[in-house]
């Protein structure tokens, strides 16, 4: 993952609630085995049919619970193969806004009011540092995790990170031994020919 | 003393690795969200570090027409992904129920149903569905493809700790009302992101009084109120579910020992939520979604609603639009709208309660002359025990489609979808446009109210209905 820290240019605008990931990417654009590639796809019925329009920029600006509905991370992956390199919204689901962040796609929550002047201004910039978003006439401070903001400044790539941890899995699984089956007690599969 | 814990605490304190990282008793695994996770290990040369923990089936891109194998599946690009979960699951050695596989079926049926989701548990996939296992009193959640990759890498998850909510429904619900009613008139109350940010608890008479079938439908559709995870208390009608399931623990000592382990998991009184919500279910009535949010609910006896009653402009837009796409008039009666197809199906609600239930219904009746009726068991056991109870000739003698299971029509990545317009009641749990086919209208409902409807050919109020 690349690292994330200052993010500034032009806003695309999306102003609608509950936009889910069937619209960010069309179910018919799962079976794709790849983790690229996915831009051309993204909102695909919508831009198809002139219901949205929307240009690539570093910042996308949506409308309250982005990405609710399914677990897809295609839909970060197609957000960010567009161009997008954050979004800001009043709120976002919390598995796509987890998915976000394991690619370097930045979600910034902000109050209605600081969306709304930054969708007036067309422009902002983003210091993840500082936790900060700037725009002409105005700025507002944004939370997030330490640790994911630790992540994503540094560009670390998480699975490294918990097997670090190692010792620690292998002292908690000798410790509990069973919690839940740990062999699963049905029949294997008779080998495909 | 110590201080009284919610089921939730018991449940996440016992899996904390270290701060924020949860260990994962089990991990669902299908065709979708995996390849670019096995992908990223093969990148890395990491193995699974636990594949008897880890199941994987194929069901999003299965065709129900009794496909026989993967390489049959007609599809090229269905047919590469679930040819590469088959070669991810052999070259790491998981354990895969695929075409051909008498155990196949939805990820969210086939874990209760064989015994691997039990009490107590985590348990994560890469679905955001996977909430559905919490009515066994797990702490259940969907994860993406980056998480799934984290998963198989180290049976653990990096997590912050939800808040938690506690829904109380009093009183019980009325005849002809089911588990389905009760989570969408919940939805409707809440909104769809009303449980966002919170591992939410199911309590109360009317949540106790559900079957497991129930409780699972409830849990399954938690995702779609915005919550992290849904969970009911464990208690007699869990254990004897369990008891016996392939995958369950031997009865005997070893069953009797993870009784004593499950009872303790329960809320202790006094334990403190960080939001408590009460719902009376006796008020609740069979519903319908008329929207393209699976908040956008009213019931069957309710109008289409004018958006120009929506107090805050950001609700009535979105109700404007969702009645252009719906093709609906503001002050239609619900019970006139006509349907184009009927499905019954997904892991919201194909098991085989649901399936008796809707063949109650139509067992001697036809289905309307306009109106193509399926009905897609959730797993290949399902479908075998509806057969054996004679349930798929009910089915077929009403003019019902009777097919072989998977997700079907619940989003159309197989051959089953709806076309542009067509209006369908479904038993599923996403009314989101396009969901099941580009421009298709999708109304959720429960198994009774899709199966009327089928027979009627427009939605009737089951209570009344004879
Ligand atoms: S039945 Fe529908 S909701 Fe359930 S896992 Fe399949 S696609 Fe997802």
């Amino acid at each position: 993952m690349k690292p994330v820290n200052v993010i500034e240019g032009a806003v695309s605008v999306l102003d609608r609630a509950d936009v889910d990931t069937d619209q960010i990417i069309p179910k018919q654009f799962l079976k794709r085995v790849e983790r690229t590639g996915f831009g051309e796809f993204l909102f695909y019925d919508w831009l198809r049919d002139g219901e949205i329009s929307l240009e690539s920029n570093p910042i996308l600006l949506a409308g309250r619970n982005f990405g609710c509905g399914s677990s897809r991370e295609h839909a970060p992956w197609a957000l960010q193969d567009f161009g997008f390199e954050a979004i800001i919204a009043p709120s976002f689901a919390d598995i796509f806004r987890s998915n976000c962040t394991k690619n370097g796609l930045l979600p910034i929550e902000l109050e209605q009011a600081g969306c709304d002047a930054i969708a007036a201004a067309g422009r902002a910039s983003i210091d993840l540092a500082a936790q900060r978003v700037g725009w002409a006439g105005g700025e507002a401070h944004f939370e997030i995790d330490p640790k994911i903001k630790d992540r994503l400044l540094n560009g670390l790539d998480e699975i490294a990170i918990t097997l670090g941890q190692v010792a620690a899995i292998d002292a908690y699984e000798a410790e509990r031994a069973r919690f839940g089956p740990p062999n699963l007690a049905v029949d294997r599969l008779p080998a495909e020919n | 003393m110590t201080t009284p814990r919610t089921m939730f605490e018991k449940i996440w304190e016992r899996h904390e690795v270290a701060d924020d990282l949860i260990y994962v008793d089990l991990h669902l695994v299908h065709e979708v969200t995996s390849p670019q996770a096995f992908d990223g290990l093969r990148l890395a040369g990491r193995p699974v570090r636990r594949p008897d923990r880890t199941v994987a089936t194929a069901d999003h891109n299965v065709p129900t027409d009794d496909t026989p194998s993967a390489r049959m599946i007609v599809d090229e690009l269905s047919r590469k992904q679930v040819e590469t979960l088959e070669a991810n699951c052999a070259e790491f050695g998981i354990e895969l129920f695929s075409l051909g596989s008498e155990k196949r079926g939805i990820v969210h049926v086939i874990g209760p149903e064989l015994g691997l989701t039990q009490p107590g548990m985590t348990i994560v996939c890469g679905d955001s569905h996977t909430s559905t296992h919490g009515a066994f009193g797990a702490l259940a959640f969907g994860i993406g493809t980056s998480e799934v990759e984290h998963v198989l890498a180290t049976q653990t998850l990096v997590q912050s700790r939800p808040k938690s909510m506690r829904i109380n429904y009093t009183g019980s619900l009325g005849a002809g009302v089911g588990a389905k009613d009760l989570i969408l008139a919940t939805i409707g109350r809440l909104g769809t992101g009303g449980m966002s940010g919170f591992a939410v608890e199911y309590s109360g008479p009317a949540s106790e009084a559900l079957s497991m079938e129930g409780r699972m439908t409830v849990c399954n559709m938690t995702i779609e109120g915005g919550g992290r995870a849904g969970m009911i208390a464990p208690d007699e009608t869990t254990f004897e579910y369990v008891r016996g399931r392939a995958a369950a623990p031997v009865e005997g000592a070893e069953f009797e020992a993870a009784l004593a382990d499950w009872r303790d998991l329960l809320t202790d009184p006094g334990a403190e939520f960080d939001h408590e919500v009460t719902i009376d279910a006796a008020a609740i009535s069979p519903m319908v979604t008329w929207g393209t949010t699976p908040g956008m609910v009213c019931e069957v006896a309710d109008r289409v609603p004018d958006p120009t009653r929506f107090d805050n402009p950001a609700d009535r837009e979105a109700a404007e639009r969702a009645l252009t796409y719906m093709g609906l008039q503001p002050g239609t009666p619900i019970e006139e709208l006509k349907l184009d197809r009927v499905f019954i199906g997904s892991c919201t609600n194909s098991r085989i309660e649901d399936l008796r239930e809707a063949a109650a219904t139509v067992d001697g009746r036809r289905v309307a002359e306009h109106v193509r009726a399926m009905v897609v068991p959730g797993s290949e056991q399902i479908r075998a025990e509806a057969e054996r109870e004679g349930l798929d000739e009910v089915f077929r003698a009403a003019g019902f489609e009777w097919r072989a299971s998977g997700c079907s029509m619940c989003l159309g990545m197989n051959p089953d979808t709806l076309a542009e317009r067509e209006r369908c009641a479904s038993t599923s749990n996403r009314n989101f446009e396009g969901r099941q086919g580009k421009g298709g209208r999708t109304h959720l409902v429960s198994p009774r109210m899709a199966a009327a409807a089928a027979i009627e050919g427009h939605f009737v109020d089951i209570r009344s209905w004879s």
